[in-house]
């Protein structure tokens, strides 16, 4: 039970970081259809700026110091978002249908590279900086840890979610996303700025991103350029377990899926836990490709 | 200051001030962090290392750039576009090369301008497109002729190109054939010839799924490693010999095609995708994790190498009561006999691969592939089975890649998990792309660049993935049909159509999209 217990807690906090990254892929496949296959370097870009920061602010005092790396870094990852829709996607628009997917595995192979070159090949380490937790239970010798660094991320996550759900239910900006998901067409026939909009979606999942990337930075403590390759490829079965193009559905499927491998590696085997999240990938798109909360597609012809 | 000087510019100043301000501060968030500062491992932890002349370098460069499109939109400026890209060409240029200048006219090495090679490089490459940019521009305002007629013009030229790609295929394969007996031709060479060829075997067995099917398969390496490892375990645990395992090793890769194929076939093409790639990545779990199979992340060493077709072996003394291959023909002995014997053997195996393919291309499942790449939904009401179609398209495709994979092993002699990453389908994916999705030679043309160029250029090792996913973005940019595009259908009707007129792209761009 304790044990149990332990595996949820940890697959929730693993899961709040897949849900992140999550809906920055559900979003850029909303509004322009393609898989943003180079979200997860994104992520990975997010982690090593909070790297960097976390070691150039490392005099300030903790709170100042995490907020701080957390703007930094959302604007540093935003930019690069930005950067990637408009070199590498923009000049794709009404090319052939599979171009964007191509060029978007390009970008994720240069981004990785691109990193490994300046930064280098090796794990990069950061200090704990958040230490210590709550013990929830104790059963026997086995205590079940909730540490601060878990409230917070999961806190984190929460506040986000609520923050950004409300910025595209309520604001204008969040308005013209939702109609240019719909149609970009007509969209753009009433006075929306189409491709603004498309980078702005990509500003905000880059954002959400970085702070996934600044979360698994604290969380793990080591980063390598080679982290958003996996942890993209999960994510992207979050946004498809939850229903793809759905925002409530990505956090849902990242959740799950943190869930799943938390328990998965608890009780089977560590090892084969990404094989896991895969077959879950494949399950789901075989047996429910509309997901668990998204709205069946209609093929038109 | 910023007004005035926008004011100096005339109209438009002030949003061109905008522009290049707005580029700066991107080009800063870009670089700040992560070229800026350099993380070292120290033992007190990271230490950051100031690497500032890069990142102003970069960031003014950005700029520069950015006004240098920006002045092209207005025709009339051209002319100082092309002038100042040029002299960032010839500055870049001059960098790169400033030892080997200074050397030749005996002067003394002066101080460059860009802080590192590769930023010269950059800043050459940068100049010379702005400038070509520019020139085009030029020469487009001051002929005559109309877009229309261009277009027509270009179209008759790609003609003449196609027309001189069977000569130049005549002329490659001679070349392939010959190779070994070149002047030129050592060890190295026919290592990284025999490389090439594999990498032109996988990249038409891919093409069968990718540019006919028009499937976007991410997890091909998974049947190169089925391949690979079915010759390897039966080598190690039924000695079981290469030639009675080859068509094994294909059959089982085709047969995981089908079983991999068959749920994910009804998969949209994107979904299909990733769903090909997750497959790659469980295989290759599989064989990390497996150990007592597999071997696990050890790999299988000790792989035998093939004889000479059951006759005589390639080593140096004979055995199992063979006799040695130079014994058998009364030859000298020499290591590069094995060598030789392997590389034909891989030519052979490709040429197979080609026959195949262009056979089976003016047969009735080859029309499907082709029809059901350009409509999905156009082909099922007209009867076409269409998952039975991408099925044969999968496995046979799978079962090409089974033979270049027991080809690998048996050529390495050792193979392990590493080999068979996403990286290895990404590069045999980028082959077929950049080969044109169809093209039997644009592929192996783009094999022996994407191939052939890193080994030249193998002091750039590290250089070489970046310019690699930076090349497959600028091909889906630029030429999003590859170096050598191919639509036209293999089978016309008489009078259907004038023949060899392609389809215009704009045309099938917005056929697809309709999709």
């Amino acid at each position: 039970m304790a044990y149990l217990l332990q595996q949820l807690i940890n697959g929730l906090t693993l899961g709040s970081i897949y849900g992140l990254i999550a809906i920055g892929y559900t979003m850029v496949y909303g509004i322009i259809g393609m898989i943003n296959f180079a979200h997860g370097e994104i992520y990975m870009i997010g982690a090593f700026v909070a790297v960097i920061a976390f070691t150039a602010f490392s005099n300030l005092p903790l709170v100042v110091a995490i907020m701080l790396v957390l703007l930094f870094s959302m604007v540093i990852t935003a930019a690069y978002g930005w950067t990637v829709e408009r070199v590498a996607y923009r000049p794709l628009r009404g090319s052939f249908r599979l171009a964007p997917l191509i060029s978007a595995i390009g970008m994720s192979i240069f981004l990785q590279n691109y990193v490994q070159l300046l930064q280098g090949a090796r794990n990069k380490p950061v200090p704990p900086m958040i230490q210590g937790g709550f013990t929830v239970m104790q059963e026997g010798t086995f205590t079940v840890q909730l540490s601060y660094l878990q409230i917070m991320i999961v806190v984190t996550t929460l506040v986000l979610m609520a923050g950004f759900t409300h910025f595209i239910n309520t604001t204008s900006l969040g308005r013209q996303q939702r109609a240019c998901e719909q149609d970009k067409t007509m969209a753009a026939l009433l006075g929306v700025n189409v491709d603004r909009t498309v980078s702005l979606t990509f500003v905000l999942g880059a954002g959400l991103a970085a702070v996934a990337g600044v979360m698994v930075t604290l969380y793990y403590g080591v980063v390598d350029f080679y982290l958003g390759f996996l942890a993209g490829l999960k994510a992207f079965t979050a946004a498809v377990l939850g229903g793809i193009g759905s925002l409530p559905g990505a956090m849902l499927g990242g959740i799950l899926i943190g869930l799943i491998e938390a328990l998965w590696a608890g009780y089977f085997s560590s090892e084969w836990k990404d094989v896991a999240a895969f077959s879950i990938l494949v399950l789901v798109l075989i047996f429910r490709p509309q997901g668990l909360l998204g709205r069946p597609e209609v093929e038109k012809v | 200051m910023s007004r005035s000087i926008a004011s100096a510019m005339g109209p438009g100043g002030e949003s061109l001030v905008k522009e290049l301000g707005f580029t700066a501060l991107i080009g800063l968030a870009l670089t700040v962090p992560l070229i800026s500062y350099e993380t070292i491992d120290d033992v007190g932890g990271l230490q950051l290392q100031g690497r500032w002349a890069a990142t102003a370098f970069i960031v003014a460069a950005l700029v520069m750039g950015r006004l240098g499109i920006i002045l092209l939109r207005t025709p009339g400026r051209e002319t100082w576009v092309a002038a100042g890209g040029a002299l960032a060409a010839v500055v870049g240029l001059l960098d790169l090369f400033r030892d080997t200048v200074a050397g030749v006219l005996g002067l003394e090495r002066w101080p460059a301008i860009s802080p590192s090679y590769t930023l010269a490089f950059l800043l050459g490459v940068g100049g010379a497109v702005l400038a070509i940019r520019a020139a085009v521009q030029i020469s487009r305002r001051n002929s005559a002729i109309s877009k229309a007629e261009r277009d027509a013009r270009m179209e008759s030229l790609g003609e003449q190109v196609r027309k001189l790609v069977r000569v130049f295929a005549a002329v490659a394969v001679l070349f392939a054939l010959t190779l070994p007996f070149m002047p030129f031709s050592n060890r190295y060479v026919m290592d990284v010839g025999t490389l090439i060829v594999t990498y032109v075997m996988l990249g038409w067995g891919l093409n069968i799924i990718v540019g006919y099917a028009g499937l976007l398969d991410l997890g091909y390496v998974a049947f190169y490693a089925v391949g690979a490892y079915s010759y390897a375990l039966g080598a190690q645990y039924l000695g079981v010999s290469f030639w009675l395992a080859l068509p094994f090793a294909g059959l089982l890769a085709a047969s995981f095609g089908l079983i991999l194929g068959f749920p994910v076939l009804r998969l949209r093409g994107d979904y299909f995708a990733i769903v090909t790639l997750g497959f790659g990545e469980i295989i290759r779990i599989i064989l990390i994790n497996w150990y007592d199979v597999t071997n696990g992340p050890d790999g299988i060493s000790g792989i035998p190498r093939p004889d000479f077709f059951g006759l005589a072996t390639m080593t140096r003394r004979g055995s199992d009561g063979l006799p040695a291959f130079h014994e058998y023909f009364g030859l000298e002995y020499s290591s590069e006999h094995r060598v030789i014997f392997l590389y034909y053997l891989i030519v052979a195996m490709a040429a197979l691969v080609a026959v195949f393919t262009v056979r089976i291309r003016r047969l009735p499942i080859g029309r499907a592939w082709e029809a059901l790449r350009e409509d999905d939904i156009a082909c099922a009401s007209l009867g076409i089975n269409r998952t039975t179609v991408k099925l044969a398209a999968f496995g046979i495709s799978a079962a090409w890649g089974g033979f270049a994979g027991a080809f690998f092993a048996t050529r390495q002699g050792f193979i392990s998990p590493e080999s068979f990453t996403f990286i290895e389908s990404a590069i045999i994916l980028a082959i077929v792309v950049m080969g044109g999705m169809g093209s039997l030679v644009g592929i192996a043309i783009a094999a022996a660049l994407l191939i052939g160029l890193p080994e030249v250029f193998r002091d750039l090792a590290e250089y070489r993935m970046v310019a690699f996913g930076a090349g497959l973005v600028m091909i889906m940019i630029w030429r999003p049909r590859g170096l050598l595009s191919h639509r036209e259908p293999s089978v016309l009707l008489a009078d259907r159509s004038p023949p060899g007129r392609p389809v215009p792209a704009k045309a099938v761009a917005a056929g697809e999209v309709a999709q």
